[in-house]
């Protein structure tokens, strides 16, 4: 009946394509920024744990250690190794005169541990004076050399260009491809040694230690052993990424802001899809009185309806989803955060059968409580 | 045939009203009527006077607030709601004024509802429907939607839906109003040839005189209540109009 109805069916499918799409693309772009967040952590692979300053609540909020701790870490049993690490916001000085804040990672100078993955050069090439690694999204975005004329588009740093760090002179000696920021800043990648000559003069420098723990040893009980010896925070890669993600989550307006408009898809797709339902229903109840007149049973008026309202809902929902995938897709090349886990998608497609019954229900009381006579009333 | 059997419809003492205090209306006032099997029995009369509220409780489709109707020997005031509906599924047929066919759906799948509703497998119901089309002369327009139809294909499709299930009793409202003299006359016709088989019963309102010649016996009604029973050429005999 309803695909008799065209502008209904169109309106029904626009408003469930427009929930789908904003649930799904709201909440992806939600679980894109919220794993940005621990994009530094999971892109250092090889220690298992990560230990820390004791009032340390995410990634970012580094409260700097005094290098001893290092060797106090070394010295609890089950450690294999421990490396220091430095990560601090030093501002570089471009060629044009301007100034980006840039995200500085020290590596421990003899091993590099926790170094990116390459895109150009080698990461043994820090080990040379004054050298850093730049990330390749902002090497040829924020970090790009100004045009040489003007109109002509910047040139992406590169390898053997010059940068001016903290009044320090870095040259680049290598381009790396790191998970993107939350603040999307520019990463820097250096030696231990030289970030923190690079960074002002602090008594305390020591930004994170990282630990491998020995072969047979639990990651979860090492962390016991060294906040119980150092009085420092352990934890393993897996529970300071939540660490880091549940301090944005209960820290930060970001939940609530992304939450807000979910529910606003939630709620727009029921009142379009519930309202314009309830009036195709008005609009056809002589044809349902027919059917009840001619001995269609309520399961069979039922049926009717919830097999329309669930044929839109999936025609609304593959375009909804659809579309967010596209959107997703095209924007993951530039600043969008979008990750699209299959746990929105089946969440998207309860809320969005959650709306059809819904909808079908406030029409199906309408049907069922109606009187067949009123096929003989013209 | 017994008296049992010979009976399709018989209405006793049957009274229905709409509405309560100054609001009130008694559309029916104590019905007395008998509807033979495989008789074609009409009712007429002014508007508003029960017509339409009448073969709604004859067809199963309104309850009245008093009086006994009685149809296929069953008492419809005596089953459940869905009782009755299944009753109606499989005993009545229903042609309305307006055609009252799913705009969205072909000629065949229209005339193929009752035989669905009755559980009949699509496969079967759709063969009877096409079946039934080339009776009712629309053989060429079995894909066709409604809108395609003109009224008096509409009209004709509409009988065919009423008839495919084989129903005892067949109520018709106004079944020629929308439609000119000539395909008024043909769609009586083609109902009274098709729908009076064994048994079976007619019961058409109508306001149309041009068609009293095609029933048995015409009932005349006025403010609610039965005034004069008759055969067709004196319709009006002991009324004071």
């Amino acid at each position: 009946m309803l695909v008799g109805d065209r502008a209904k069916y169109v309106g029904i499918i626009v408003g469930l394509t427009f929930a789908t799409l904003l649930m799904t693309q709201q909440a992806a772009i939600f679980v894109g920024l919220m794993t940005r967040t621990f994009g530094f952590i999971a892109d250092t692979g090889l220690p298992d744990i990560w230990v820390m300053d004791a009032k340390v609540q995410f990634i970012d909020d580094v409260k700097p250690m005094q290098d001893t701790q290092l060797f106090r870490v070394r010295s609890v049993e089950g450690v294999q190794w421990a490396v220091p690490l430095y990560k601090g916001l030093l501002k570089a000085r471009l060629e044009n005169g301007s100034f980006q804040t840039c995200n500085v990672v020290g590596l421990d100078d003899a091993t590099l541990i926790g170094g990116p993955a390459m895109v150009q050069g080698r990461l043994e090439d820090l080990r040379r004076s004054q050298g850093v690694i730049v990330d390749d999204v902002s090497a040829s975005g924020k970090l790009a050399r100004p045009p040489r004329q003007p109109g002509q588009a910047s040139e992406p740093l590169g390898i053997g260009d010059t940068l001016e760090l903290n009044d320090n002179r870095a040259v680049v000696v290598g381009i790396c491809h790191v998970s993107r920021t939350f603040q999307s800043q520019p990463v820097i990648y250096t030696t231990y040694t030289r970030a923190t000559s690079f960074a002002p003069r602090e008594r305390k420098l020591l930004s994170f230690v990282l630990v491998k723990a020995k072969p047979g040893e639990d990651p979860q009980r090492l962390c016991q052993n060294i906040t119980r010896r150092t009085g420092l925070a352990a934890y393993t890669q897996r529970d300071f990424s939540a660490l880091t993600v549940g301090y944005f989550l209960e820290s930060t307006g970001i939940p609530i802001n992304f939450g807000i408009v979910v529910a606003l898809g939630f709620v727009i797709g029921t009142v379009i899809a519930g309202q314009t339902f309830y009036n195709f229903t008005l609009d056809n109840l002589r044809y349902f009185g027919t059917m009840k007149a001619m001995g269609a049973t309520d399961a069979i008026l039922l049926r009717m309806i919830l097999l329309q309202s669930l044929t839109v809902g999936m025609i609304g929902y593959g375009l909804g989803i659809g579309i967010a995938a596209l959107v997703g897709t095209l924007g993951s090349e530039g600043e969008l955060a979008f990750i699209l886990p299959w746990q929105i998608p089946v969440l998207s497609a309860l809320s969005i059968l959650l709306i059809c019954v819904a909808s079908a229900l406030i029409s199906i009381r309408k049907v069922l409580r109606m009187e067949p006579a009123i096929v003989f009333k013209g | 045939m017994n008296e049992a059997n010979d009976i399709a419809v018989r209405c006793r003492g049957l009274k229905k009203a709409y509405g309560t205090g100054n609001t009130k209306v008694q559309a029916l006032r104590g019905i007395d009527l008998e509807v033979r099997a495989g008789e074609l029995m009409m009712l007429v009369g002014p508007s508003g006077c029960g017509k339409t509220t009448l073969i709604s409780v004859m067809a199963g489709i309104l309850n009245q607030d008093e009086g006994e109707c009685q149809v296929l020997g069953r008492d419809l005031n005596a089953m459940s709601r869905q009782e009755l509906t299944a009753f109606r599924a499989v005993n009545i047929g229903f042609v309305f004024q307006a055609f009252n066919l799913l705009p969205m759906l072909s000629a065949k799948e229209n005339i193929a509802i009752p035989l669905l509703i009755n559980k009949v497998r699509r496969g079967d119901a759709m063969g009877q429907a096409s079946a039934m089309c080339g009776l009712m002369g629309l053989a060429g327009r079995v894909t066709s939607l409604p809108p395609e139809l003109s009224g008096g294909q509409q009209q004709r499709v509409a009988i065919a839906r009423s008839l495919v299930h084989c129903p005892r009793l067949i109520v018709c409202d106004e079944p020629t109003s929308s439609l000119d003299h000539d395909t008024g006359r043909m769609v009586m016709e083609l109902l009274r040839a098709m729908a009076l088989g064994t048994g079976r019963s007619l019961v058409v309102v109508t306001h149309d005189a041009r068609i009293f010649d095609f029933a048995d016996r015409i009932a005349r009604m006025d403010d609610g209540r039965i005034v004069h029973v008759g055969p067709p050429d004196d319709p009006w005999k002991g009324t004071d109009t």
